[in-house]
Parts: structure tokens; sequence; C-alpha cells
């Protein structure tokens, strides 16, 4: 499967207000004075895109067979990432956003299929959701792509399993942007965000993060869910913050 | 002359009972250690046939970089400098560094992979490639997490990167098979750089096999708009 990333261009390309119809003043530069009132249908100005973040993909991770890390006490991190995709979910549609999961129950699509889901959105961001096994309890850490990722980047065609290749310098920001809001909470969690090579972030073409808090080895799992509202209340808040800094790619030009 | 005759024999058919009588305890307890040793665990036997080289004694004892566990931050690594004697070999070299990172540091608190993984293979191409073939317990005891699974990719590079120069990138395969996750969440579809450089590690080599060859990112021809290296 391959992702043709230039299409948006190619598109708006189709789009552009240059291609003025046969026959048209513009089409024919030698032509004599301008005329006020053509006396033929003109083309309405294409509507401009939407452009900017519209929607945000959540995947709570595992699920189905693959329960994730476990904790000495029973804890699964499939069950909990579903209850904190919840509660992303209500912080990010309180401040407006579009909210779309890759599973809302005990399911467990491949990586590819949670991938798409974001891969077919428009102006898409994508937020992964773990729980670890390891780590110093009560902090929570956001991890992109490493920034050497982005060599494998092409020209025209990007290859599905290198999706995130052109988007690692957003994601990093985007990343930065939610771990800033999160150490504000949950001190002792770095300042920025890390790098670790996470194959569901490989395939996805958007700026990508996975947040990881630690841990499954809590003696009482009220630990981690006492945890929750503040980490979807800080993710809503650094998704706002990023928004500004992310233009989808566009007939507009403009770049992030 | 008869009396004696059966006098002896009785005498010696007591010796006997008596000497069976202390030696089989002996012999069954014996026979049940040996019966320990003889019958290894599968990943005991896989270990014992894939064990590498001894060390030569001719190979020069020098100063080797281990990573595992920082003692002041579970969440990154530090190196641990020991001594061994090293092979001039850059595959025995690396068999026997990355041994010694499987048998983890004096507190088994920070060590990075599981006690009961074990290298099966270690190969090196001539342009720096090294696949390193590891048992099923790395994947299977590894803890799950992106912070446990980078951190034990990572050691594994870092301690590479550090003590065999001749790697340049390395791919980990699980008992000869490649898979998509360590335990869920780092990718081992990829290549691992390795002799980054003081750069960030865990990288992922945009020319190695199993990769698509792509042409480089231009301002003009990026059609996203993203750049593509900060």
């Amino acid at each position: 499967m391959a992702l043709l990333a230039c299409l948006p261009l190619l598109v708006s390309k189709a789009q552009s207000p240059q291609s003025a119809p046969v026959g048209s003043p513009a089409a024919q530069p030698g032509a004599a004075a301008p005329i006020s009132t053509p006396p033929y249908p003109t083309i309405p100005p294409p509507q401009p895109q939407r452009t900017g973040l519209n929607v945000v993909v959540l995947d709570p991770a595992h699920g189905g067979t693959d329960p994730g890390a476990r904790g000495a006490q029973g804890i699964r991190e499939s069950d909990l990432v579903l209850d904190l995709a919840f509660q992303v979910r209500r912080a990010l549609e309180a401040q407006g956003f579009q909210v779309l999961q890759t599973r809302s129950g005990n399911e467990n699509p491949s990586f590819d299929d949670r991938s798409t889901l974001a891969n077919a959105q428009y102006g898409a961001v994508f937020i992964t959701l773990h729980v670890s096994s390891t780590g110093l309890p009560g902090t929570v850490r956001v991890y992109t792509m490493p920034d050497s990722f982005a060599s494998v980047a092409t020209g025209g065609v990007i290859g599905w399993d290198h999706a995130q290749a052109p988007y690692v310098t957003l994601s990093r920001k985007f990343g930065d942007a939610v771990q800033g809001q999160i150490t504000q909470r949950f001190k002792g969690s770095p300042n920025n965000s890390q790098s670790a090579t996470i194959r569901q972030l490989r395939t996805t073409a958007a700026p990508a993060i996975a947040i990881e808090l630690a841990s499954v080895s809590v003696q009482d799992r009220a630990d981690l869910d006492r945890m929750m509202p503040g980490v979807g209340d800080a993710i809503a808040r650094g998704v706002a913050e990023f928004r500004p800094s992310y233009v989808v790619p566009g007939p507009a030009g403009a770049h992030p | 002359m008869s009396g004696n005759w059966r006098t002896w024999v009785v005498v010696a058919l007591g010796i006997a009972v008596l000497s069976a009588a202390i030696y089989f305890p002996i012999l069954r307890k014996r026979v049940k250690t040996a019966a320990k040793i003889t019958e290894p665990s599968e990943e005991q036997a896989r270990r014992e046939l894939t064990q590498a080289v001894a060390p030569n004694p001719s190979d020069p004892v020098v100063k080797v970089k281990m990573f595992w566990v920082s003692p002041e931050d579970e969440s990154a690594l530090a190196p641990v400098t020991i001594q061994l004697a090293l092979s001039k070999d850059p595959v025995l070299r690396a068999k026997q560094v990355l041994n010694t990172l499987l048998a983890g540091p004096v507190d088994s608190d920070l060590r990075t992979l599981p006690p009961d993984a074990a290298l099966l293979s270690f190969y090196l191409l001539p342009d720096g490639s090294a696949v390193a073939d590891f048992s099923e317990a790395l994947a299977t005891s590894s803890p799950s997490g992106i912070q446990s699974e980078q951190l034990a990719v990572d050691s594994i590079a870092r301690t590479l990167e550090a003590n065999v120069p001749q790697v340049k990138r390395l791919k980990i395969l699980i008992h000869g098979q490649e898979l998509d996750t360590l335990a869920g969440h780092v990718d081992l579809t990829q290549f691992f750089a390795v002799d980054t450089k003081g750069a960030q590690l865990g990288a992922v080599s945009p020319d190695m096999p199993g990769n698509i060859a792509v042409p480089p990112v231009t301002a003009a021809n990026n059609a996203t708009g993203v750049p593509a290296k900060r």
C-alpha cells in the first residue's frame, strides 16, 4: 500500500485559480481592452480549503487478545487506555475539537488499520495512548519518532512504511507542546518530548505522538484513574497550543 | 567345616546388605543430581549450543563500556566500564560484549535485558550492517512499554557503538524472525543506527534492506510542505 502524499498538492493545482476557461482574457494575452462584464459564464473562485488542525485521532493502544502491560494487581494496559481515551476525548471536545477513536471497545485493530484512520483525515493529529510497565509512578512521558527518521522522506511519493517521515518536525513540536502542559501537572515528568522508534507512529501521515503514563506497577488502579482527568485536560491544552503551528499543506503555500 | 562355611556366607551376605543399605541412598541422591544436570531447559540447551567462543588467552584485556540503566535515573542509560578479554575479530567481539550485556550488572535492578534471554547468533556484513539474533525470551520477557523497550534496544546499540566500531547499523531478530515490535511498542522492522557519534539513537537507516529507497526531499518536491529535517 502506498501513500500518495503528493495528492493534496496535485489536487490543489488542478483547482488553481490560474486554470482559467478557454476563451477568457487570460487565455488570450494579446486581446483588446478588458471586458468589465464578461458575456460568458465565469467559474466561481475555488473555495478556500480548510486548513489547520481539524480532527484529533485518539488511539487507545492494544485491546482484544493483546492486554499490553500487565500489573501484579491484575491491571491491564488495554483497559486503562480505553478509559483514558474517554477522558481525553471529553477534554478535547470541550475545547471544540472533533475527535475520532481507533477503538471504543475491546477490539485490537492492526497498527496499519489504526494509522489508516488518521491518514484518511484532512488536518488530523494522532495520539496513541499507553501505560508503561516501568518508570516513576505518577509521571507521564510524550514520545515522537527520532529526528533522523525524517531522512527517509521522499520526493513525490512516500512509502506507507515511512508515512511519518515528513511530519517528524511537526510531531516533535506537537509533542513538546503536550509534554509542557503535562509536566505542569505531573511533577517528575520530563520537560520535553522523548524520541522512540514506535511502530504505531511510523505509518501515520500526520503529526503523531505517543503518551505513556507510569505505570501498571502501582498497587491500586485508583492511582492511575485519578491521573486521567488531569492528563486529558493537559493533552487538550497541548493540542490547543499546537493548533496555530499546524497548517495543512495546501494551495495557500503555507508551510509549518 | 560345613558350619564354618555357612557362617562365612551369612557374614558376607550381612556385609553386602549393610553396604547396600548405606550406598543406595547415596546413589539415589547422585542420580537425582545428575538428572538435574543432564535435563537442561530448552533455553539453556540453546544457550550452550550458541555460546560465544570462550575468550582466547591471547586476547588482550581491555576496558569495555557497557550500557545499563542509570542508578540515578531509571529512564536513562549510564555507561559502566569493566575489563574484559576481547577478541580483535569484530563478530567475536560483538558476541562477547552482548553476552556480557545480557549477563547484566551487579545490581540486577539496573539490567536492560531479561535474564533468560540469549544471543543466538551475530552477523556482520562488510558495509557495517549487523544482525543480532536473540532468543524468544528477549521479546516475551521484556517488560512491555515504550520506555523499557527503547532502553533495551538502546543498551544494545550503544554497547555495540562503544566497543565494536565496525558496526554501523543493527537489525534485531527474534529466533531468526523479524518481529513487528519488541514487546508491543518499539519497532523491530527497521535497522537501528549504531554509529551515531553522539547523535540520537534509535534512528532508522534510510538505505537498508527492507526500507524503500527514496530520493531526498527538496523544497520543490516536498509535496507535503513539511521540512524533511530540522
